[in-house]
């Protein structure tokens, strides 16, 4: 163990680990008892989730689907879902159970995030609605993608590449341009004078084209 | 005031007879400069306002804002980018900005469930797990620890993002303005887990914030004590609400997304958590569908700010500077190269300044502008000798629906009118 010195701070009491450590790892450590199925898991969806991911986790307008898009993610525009993406069945407890509702995380009990858990996965066609989510086996539960992540490869793959020698003169005979920023027309125009704004703004709200979400 | 007369010594480079050549082929220069010649300038001839009467007292801004005409230099949103202005994005103006320091106001944010409010009072940070002993800190306990000062880029690791299939957005600001560069005082998180005693199984530490969102992360160990720190002061002064007031996590050269605003909990475990925000979101989907995970680095990068579509050339002909940004996250910048003609020859721009680690470089190209057509291009090599690559070097690898991690070369077509536009070139 690193020793320290200082001498400053105070020893954490169980309560307070037990209050703010509710990560849940991919083996299922951190998973509280409990347990829900789908039939349970719709009732909570419908009061508390649906206004904004649709009734059968379709999502709505713009918010995210959580439901749908298998074997889409060779394509120019996959739709990563929990179903169609997500490896561990982990992350969607923990995530649900730290930080949904958006707008009212941290209110809702054990059973009901199971229940929430397994009608996502029921809604992903993945478990029968009477299917028992639980501690006991959400962590040996396999979603479809499990298998789809490998850890960044930069090194092997781009830099030796990358870091050859960089071209001065004569890099090639023809330059052509090939796509304009203004045929999109997506660009917000200057909220404040209008004055050398980017050429052809629309403003907001226009029709969005496919893009990659901010995150 | 701002079209001030040409003249000789403004232009550097240039002969008398080509100077003569430029300014004919810009009727407007030429009567402008005809006028100026033979007309005093009231500004100058006449007594001013401000040369007469009396301006604010001292007490007129004890906490200054910009001067108003400076408004446009402000962070914008794209709508349409996110479902809502909560979990969203906007835009640091680097188009309009210099140096490398980013102006804290208009640093651009990215919250997951919005800019909480937590006081110094209500401050609690807990380190816990595999330690010999978990502990809680209150924010004067952070401040009595031995300190550092250091100046870092933060990106987010979807700057550019949504440029992979084309130019899209119009301005620097949109498309490389999710970025701030801020001289960072806090306690090093060597010092920190020092206190708790690590133990040796641990190898990784998961970071969670305050808010709802949480935001958790899990970083390997190696990285937390190598040059990983926790900051309350920015730019000399404490940081802002919105980017993580009173404590955040600085991660130098790593995505934005590690470094957790509001941070409340240091988590020392055996294995990475894999939370929402390192599987659904900060993964990185190859052409096959199959996706990177835990690619931290943020990778050599450089743009022009100006010109940009945001920053067109109003002056006319003659001396004009090109200037931009470079940064990598693997190092120091060592030279950027600046091209005019899409890519065909390059020429080394001038730094402001030798490169830091992890830190936003400034760069100069003078040159002696005479209305031509310019497919403006940019290109950072960093210490480690990685250069730059283009978009399709970078689509070569990846296909296009990676979303994050977008460092390619960026083109300004800029038009004899001076105007600028994103485009891409083959």
């Amino acid at each position: 163990a690193l020793a320290g010195g200082l001498g400053l701070g105070r020893a954490a009491l169980p309560e307070e680990i037990a209050a703010w450590d509710k990560d849940v790892r991919p083996d299922g450590v951190g998973l509280p008892v409990g347990s829900g199925d789908a039939i349970v898991g719709e009732e909570v969806f419908a009061d508390k989730c649906a206004a904004c991911h649709g009734d059968f986790a379709e999502g709505v307008d713009n918010w995210p689907k959580l439901a749908g898009g298998m074997n889409t993610l060779n394509r120019d525009d996959p739709l990563k879902t929990v179903g169609s993406y997500w490896p561990h069945v982990s992350t969607l407890f923990d995530y649900i159970n730290r930080s949904m509702p958006f707008g009212a995380a941290q209110t809702l009990e054990p059973d009901e995030v199971y229940g929430i858990v397994a009608y996502i996965l029921y809604s992903n066609d993945l478990i029968e609605d009477d299917y028992v989510i639980s501690n006991e086996n959400l962590a040996a539960f396999e979603l479809p993608n499990a298998a789809g992540f490998f850890v960044d490869d930069r090194e092997t793959t781009e830099y030796a590449q990358f870091s050859a020698p960089a071209c001065m003169e004569n890099c090639k005979d023809e330059v052509k341009i090939t796509m304009h920023a203004t045929v999109l027309d997506v660009t917000p125009g200057d909220p404040t004078d209008g004055e050398g704004a980017p050429a052809g703004a629309s403003g907001e709200g226009g029709a969005a084209p496919a893009a990659a979400e901010p995150e | 005031m701002s079209n001030e007369p040409l003249n000789d010594k403004a232009m550097i480079g240039t002969t008398r007879r080509g100077f003569l050549a430029a300014t004919a082929a810009t009727g407007t220069a030429l009567v402008a400069n005809a006028a100026s010649g033979a007309t005093p300038d009231p500004l100058i001839t006449e007594v001013q306002e401000w040369g007469s009467g009396l301006g604010d007292g001292v007490d007129a801004n004890p906490y200054g804002l910009p001067i108003r005409f400076e408004s446009d230099v402000v962070r914008r949103n794209v709508s349409w980018l996110t479902a809502d202005v909560i979990s969203s994005i906007n835009f640091t103006p680097i188009h309009a900005l210099d140096g490398t320091i980013t102006p804290q106001g208009c640093a651009f944010e990215r919250h997951h469930s919005g800019a909480i409010e937590l006081s110094k009072d209500d401050y609690r940070l807990m380190i816990n797990g595999l330690v010999d002993t978990p502990l809680v800190f209150t924010y004067a306990d952070l401040e009595r620890m031995p300190r550092v000062t250091r100046t870092f880029f933060l990106e987010c690791a979807a700057n550019t993002g949504m440029e992979w299939a084309g130019a899209q957005l119009n301005g620097s600001q949109f498309t490389h303005g999710m970025i701030h560069n801020m001289e960072y005082t806090g306690v090093t998180l060597r010092t920190l887990l020092e206190e708790a005693g690590v133990q040796p199984t641990a190898t990784w530490l998961f970071v969670e914030g305050a808010d709802a969102s949480s935001n958790g992360r899990s970083i390997p160990m190696e990285k937390a004590l190598d040059d990983c720190m926790i900051a309350f002061k920015a730019n000399g002064e404490a940081l802002r609400m919105e980017h993580g007031y009173p404590v955040r996590l600085v991660v130098p050269g790593w995505e934005g997304n590690l470094w957790v605003k509001w941070l409340r909990r240091m988590e020392a475990t055996d294995a990475p958590v894999e939370s929402r925000e390192e599987t659904s979101k900060y993964t990185d989907t190859m052409a096959d569908g199959t996706s990177r995970k835990w690619t931290w680095v943020m990778d050599a990068k450089s743009v022009v700010t100006s010109p940009s579509p945001q920053m067109p050339i109003t002056h006319g002909n003659g001396p004009l500077v090109i200037t931009g940004l470079a940064w990598s996250g693997r190092g120091a910048i060592t030279g950027v190269d600046v091209s005019m003609d899409g890519g065909k020859t390059w020429k080394p721009a001038r730094l402001a300044a030798p490169g830091t680690e992890m830190a936003l470089t400034r760069f100069y190209f003078d040159h002696n502008w005479q209305g031509e057509e310019m497919l403006l291009q940019s290109r950072a090599t960093d210490s480690t000798g990685y250069v730059q690559p283009t978009k399709a070097q970078l689509r070569e690898v990846r296909g296009e629906n990676s979303v994050y991690h977008n460092n390619c070369i960026q083109t300004w077509w800029v038009k004899p009118n001076g105007e600028a536009e994103n485009v891409e070139v083959s």
